[in-house]
């Protein structure tokens, strides 16, 4: 039995009068992970910041349709919510490793700090806990008051990742989270992935069909704004209904 | 037959090096002239100052007897009325960067006092002091006073901190904002452990640059009716009553450094002018200091800021 924990329907997405995601409808399983793919330009970045309400950050942007949050049958694109609830339930980790140049503790713990959460040894613990999760506690757990900024783009990402897992969200969201980096580090992440999706639903960007294959449950293939597939890795990667999906994965294009 | 070809060939790239010699040489010459006029200027300012330079230059009152008179009035005038432009122009132009920055809409009303402010930083700075002969001194009653001359030079800085402000606060990457905004903090969560933090080291240069140019102003001040022949000290900020801190200093008349350099230059008797060049080394070696602090600054947060 699976719990749907977010879904999308009928989600257009507008840039000015630039229309980019056509009419979007697709389930987020709880405590899996599901990949979107497809193409450069097809809009799979634009539909992942649509979950935290990123593109309120820049003015032109437009949202039709709605994302329903579970539990509560909350419409995350709606006018009644606050984006900065959004963002509290739903974390983020972004393409490029984006750390802040303070201490590698500092970073990990921004999300409590700026919840007013002031208890010492509640923070320390989370701290400690999200690093552990991102699989960087034995590299830096002597070095937390250093600067984060001289870590290596691999150690970089997880301790993003740490940052977004401190706050215990509802759903990660993962854009392109290994583009950057070598493939030890990015080994590294996705065996991280696997890991923490027996405990938080995970919705992941991939550029790298390998990567959605290796570690995805559900995987999305986007194409020019619309949804062509989606379904079952193991059903898209093997059996694709679509012949746009077919043409796709058998590396016909793109 | 390989040399007809050749020929013409060299030919064309020995004529365009020598264009590119000559301008280099023309570029180098231009640089040497206008070093070597500062140089001159300095030189000549040095070797009639320096002598000049004692203790008691710095705390003698200006006198009619070339000897014995001193800058105290002049760069204690100039020390009181820097600060108070810098409490009053720092905090207006920090906010008004920031706040144009980053909440500001971006349409044709922003863009309009965007460039208004650009056009501000470029008005001669006299037309500030007519402005504040009218507004400050007549209409508010300020006075001719240290308040009424920190606020002139406040604003006529303000364009400066602001232009300089909302540079370093682009210079921070979108990136940053949208990790921040990503766990859920609010819009001056972010600006206050971020924006501010990231951006203070270019902030704090362009106001020490801000401060070195008003430093030197003359004309708006004699405007608003500087004194040139101060022989007394602004009231003292600490009192023996209660509450210990007086702000009446801000209501005394005052002098400044060039306007006193000014004042001796323009009477005859050369032992005068001694003491005009003495002040001007006084009022360089400020000006450099400021600008060595902000250099400093500068390289301190260019080593410290990686994104």
């Amino acid at each position: 039995m699976m719990n749907i924990r977010a879904e999308v329907k009928k989600l257009s997405f507008f840039y000015g009068p630039k229309q980019v995601l056509k009419e979007i409808s697709m389930p987020v399983y709880e405590n899996k992970m599901t990949a979107l793919i497809g193409p450069s330009g097809c809009g799979k970045t634009t539909l992942l910041r649509c979950f935290n309400r990123m593109h309120d950050l820049y003015a032109t942007a437009n949202y039709q349709g709605e994302i329903i949050l579970q539990p509560g049958n909350r419409n995350i694109l709606g006018k009644d919510i606050d984006p900065m609830e959004v963002r509290m339930r739903i974390g983020m980790v972004f393409q490029k490793p984006n750390p802040f140049p303070k201490t590698i503790f500092e970073n990990v713990a921004y999300g409590l700090k700026v919840r007013g959460v002031r208890k010492k040894s509640f923070i320390e613990e989370r701290v400690v806990k999200s690093l552990q999760q991102a699989g960087l506690w034995n590299e830096v757990k002597d070095r937390l008051n250093s600067h984060a900024t001289n870590m290596s783009g691999g150690q970089q990402q997880r301790l993003c990742i740490a940052r977004a897992l401190a706050t215990e969200p509802e759903i990660l969201l993962l854009d392109e989270p290994t583009s950057a980096l070598d493939p030890i580090s990015t080994a590294h992440i996705e065996e991280l992935i696997t890991e923490l999706k027996k405990e938080i639903t995970i919705l992941m960007v991939t550029h790298n069909l390998h990567q959605a294959a290796r570690t995805a449950d559900f995987t999305a293939y986007m194409y020019l704004g619309e949804l062509i597939e989606f379904g079952n890795t193991d059903q898209i990667f093997t059996t694709p209904n679509d012949t746009r999906t077919e043409n796709y994965i058998t590396g016909r294009f793109g | 037959m390989m040399n007809g070809v050749q020929d013409p060939l060299l030919r064309n790239i020995r004529q365009r090096k020598m264009v590119d010699f000559i301008f280099t040489l023309a570029g180098l010459m231009s640089l040497l002239f206008a070093l070597l006029t500062l140089l001159a200027l300095v030189l000549d300012l040095a070797v009639t100052g320096v002598p000049r330079l004692s203790l008691d230059f710095f705390m003698n009152f200006p006198s009619r007897f070339p000897e014995k008179a001193g800058i105290l009035s002049a760069w204690v005038g100039s020390l009181c009325i820097m600060l108070t432009t810098s409490l009053c122009a720092i905090p207006l132009g920090v906010a008004a960067g920031i706040y144009l920055e980053e909440y500001a809409p971006k349409n044709w009303m922003t863009q309009l006092i965007e460039l208004n402010i650009v056009n501000l930083a470029g008005i001669p700075s006299i037309t500030f002091g007519l402005m504040a002969l009218g507004i400050f001194v007549y209409k508010l009653g300020l006075g001719q006073s240290i308040l009424t001359a920190g606020l002139t030079l406040g604003l006529l800085v303000l364009p400066i901190i602001i232009v300089t402000t909302r540079e370093s606060v682009r210079a921070i990457p979108n990136s940053i904002r949208e990790a921040s905004y990503a766990v859920g903090a609010s819009k001056w969560q972010t600006i206050r452990y971020h924006i501010l933090p990231y951006s203070s080291g270019g902030i704090l240069t362009g106001v020490i640059i801000s401060l070195s140019r008003a430093i030197g102003e003359t004309a708006p001040l004699i405007t608003i009716g500087a004194l040139t022949f101060v022989a007394f000290l602004p009231t003292s900020p600490v009192t023996s009553d209660f509450p210990f801190i007086s702000f009446q200093w801000l209501k005394d008349p005052f002098t400044v450094l060039p306007i006193q350099m000014f004042n001796w230059l323009s009477r005859p008797q050369p032992e005068f002018h001694v003491n005009a060049a003495a002040t001007g080394i006084v009022l360089l070696l400020m000006t450099l200091l400021l600008n060595g602090v902000a250099i400093y600054i500068r390289y301190r947060f260019r080593q410290k800021m990686k994104w």
